[in-house]
């Protein structure tokens, strides 16, 4: 189980002088789905790369578990980036295999029993998973031969394929069809259930947050600080645009109604 | 699903087509050459431009009596020997000059000299302090060669996609696993491009090695044939290399061009 503690002073892009997440203070408990909400541009990718530590975070405190974060934790993560970023020379199959562990019983021997079975349940474990993000039989395509969206569910399955302990997904469902959306949100519920991950999601889809989420924060434009957060208090299982959802967005709305613009007032 | 596969027929089939049709196309230059050579060499009559028929004469003498098949696999080796540590240096280096920019900046105006050191140069030095010995020989190739590949490589290397790198950083792939899988297909492209110049260049300066200072090898024969003015022998010989060149070419290049364009190139499915 993951808890994350985020205390950033001001953090700037780069080598520039140009600030780009100031006094952002949250914390996120382990197995928690947290939202956030925010304009363009507005610096939450950064945001989550410092949580991964592929961006420079020395001069702020983030903690996972209480550890300072520096990109060498040991816990799962999966992140699904804004972009497929799938290896082009790899095969559907063979990019999911990448990111799976390998095996630990010593010898690389091929053809041998062992191997064999190891090889097969791996197989069958990506197989499965291509099956639920609606690609089953698409194991030997390369990537340029799928459609983007395609390439976007391959990248979905790398993420759940480790049975991350902590997710951070950058806007996911962006430009998928609504019925394939909705199935890989109903994944996302079911894999969190059952691992217990604890979630960062990162979208511009209010009524999606709140079908997901747990708490949403809200963000406004550079230099970004949290200007809002929200417990999501309707009980679980939620409907996707479901009444008592639309009720309680709707409630937010009339109360703060430029939030999506990053504005309390 | 049907349309992909149906494809994948129609495609076989007219990569055989275009196959013949390639060959056929290359054959017809090679029967051109040939006939204007022959005529050329009928209309001039000179003793200084062999007749191809001369030349093919030539070529069947030095087979039999055995010398050209013993030195063309003698430069053959040298080549093969001097390719592969200057592939392996060059790669090398040019990742570490493409991937740390202070050791860029720092070995820049080495390159830059190294790039343009006369080949000659190195081959006589080498000669005059190693002797005129056989690691002489394969070194001054590869201090001719190493430099131009550097440069691509490092090309290659400063251009490779951060946003992979932070993928296999997330999930937390092992170092080997990121340069074999992730780091080095992104510069397989320029390995292959300077593997291609490479060879080219390689066994020219090989040739050059062996007259200065080696007592066999294709670059040994010419210049005993350039002694007896025997044209017509050293035009054999540099028939004989082309074509094995061309056949390297053929079962070496080609394959590999394949394994490395893996995913990118259009036709690899």
């Amino acid at each position: 189980m993951i808890a994350l503690d985020v205390a950033i002073k001001d953090k700037c892009y780069g080598n520039s002088d140009t600030v780009v997440l100031k006094d952002i203070n949250f914390k996120v408990k382990p197995g928690e789905f947290v939202a956030i909400i925010g304009p363009s541009g507005c610096g939450k990718s950064t945001l989550l790369n410092m949580l991964c530590g592929l961006e420079e975070s020395s001069k702020q405190t983030l903690l996972c578990n209480g550890k300072v974060i520096n990109g060498d934790e040991s816990h799962k993560l999966g992140y699904i980036f804004q972009q497929p970023r799938l290896m082009p020379w790899l095969t559907v199959q063979e990019n999911l295999q990448l990111v799976l562990p390998v095996p630990k019983h010593g010898t690389k021997q091929h053809g041998t029993k062992q191997h064999g079975t190891r090889h097969k349940t791996q197989h069958e474990q990506i197989e499965y998973l291509l099956s639920q993000v609606g690609l089953s039989g698409k194991g030997d395509y390369f990537p340029r031969q799928l459609s983007g969206g395609m390439q976007r569910r391959v990248a979905i399955a790398r993420a759940f394929s480790v049975n991350p302990e902590l997710i951070l997904l950058d806007e996911p469902f962006n430009s998928l069809d609504v019925p394939t959306a909705a199935k890989l949100r109903l994944l996302l519920v079911e894999l969190c259930q059952n691992r217990g991950s604890t979630v960062i999601f990162v979208t511009h889809d209010l009524s999606e947050a709140v079908y997901l989420a747990d708490r949403i924060i809200f963000m406004s434009n550079t230099p970004t600080s949290i200007i809002h957060q929200v417990e999501i208090d309707l009980p679980k299982p939620r409907q996707e645009s479901g009444s008592r959802e639309l009720v309680w967005q709707a409630n937010l709305m009339a109360k703060y109604p430029k939030i999506l613009a990053g504005k309390t007032t | 699903m049907k349309g992909i596969f149906s494809s994948k027929h129609t495609t076989i089939k007219s990569n055989t087509q275009q196959f013949f049709t390639a060959l056929y196309s290359r054959l017809l230059m090679l029967i051109i050459l040939a006939i204007t050579w022959q005529s050329a060499a009928w209309y001039i009559n000179s003793a200084d431009f062999p007749s191809l028929l001369n030349v093919i004469e030539s070529l069947i003498y030095h087979v039999n009596q055995g010398d050209m098949l013993t030195n063309i696999s003698i430069t053959l080796g040298r080549v093969f020997i001097s390719f592969i540590i200057a592939m392996a240096l060059g790669v090398a280096i040019g990742i570490l000059m493409g991937c740390s920019d202070k050791l860029n900046e720092l070995s820049d105006t080495l390159l830059i000299i190294a790039l343009n050191i006369p080949a000659l140069v190195t081959i006589l030095l080498c000669y005059i302090w190693l002797g005129l010995v056989e690691s002489a020989a394969i070194t001054a190739v590869v201090i001719n060669k190493v430099p131009t590949v550097v440069v691509m490589i490092r090309e290659g290397a400063r251009v490779v996609d951060q946003d992979l790198l932070a993928v296999a950083k997330v999930y937390k792939l092992s170092p080997s696993t990121t340069f074999f899988k992730v780091f080095l297909p992104q510069i397989y492209p320029y390995i292959m491009a300077s593997a291609r110049a490479g060879l080219s260049l390689i066994w020219k300066i090989v040739l050059v090695v062996e007259l200065l200072g080696r007592s066999d090898g294709v670059g040994f024969a010419l210049n005993t044939l350039f002694q007896f003015f025997d044209i017509a022998g050293i035009l054999a010989y540099t028939f004989a290399f082309i074509a094995v060149v061309l056949v390297i070419e053929a079962l070496i290049f080609k394959p590999l061009d394949k394994l490395t364009s893996r995913g990118i190139s259009h036709d690899s499915a």
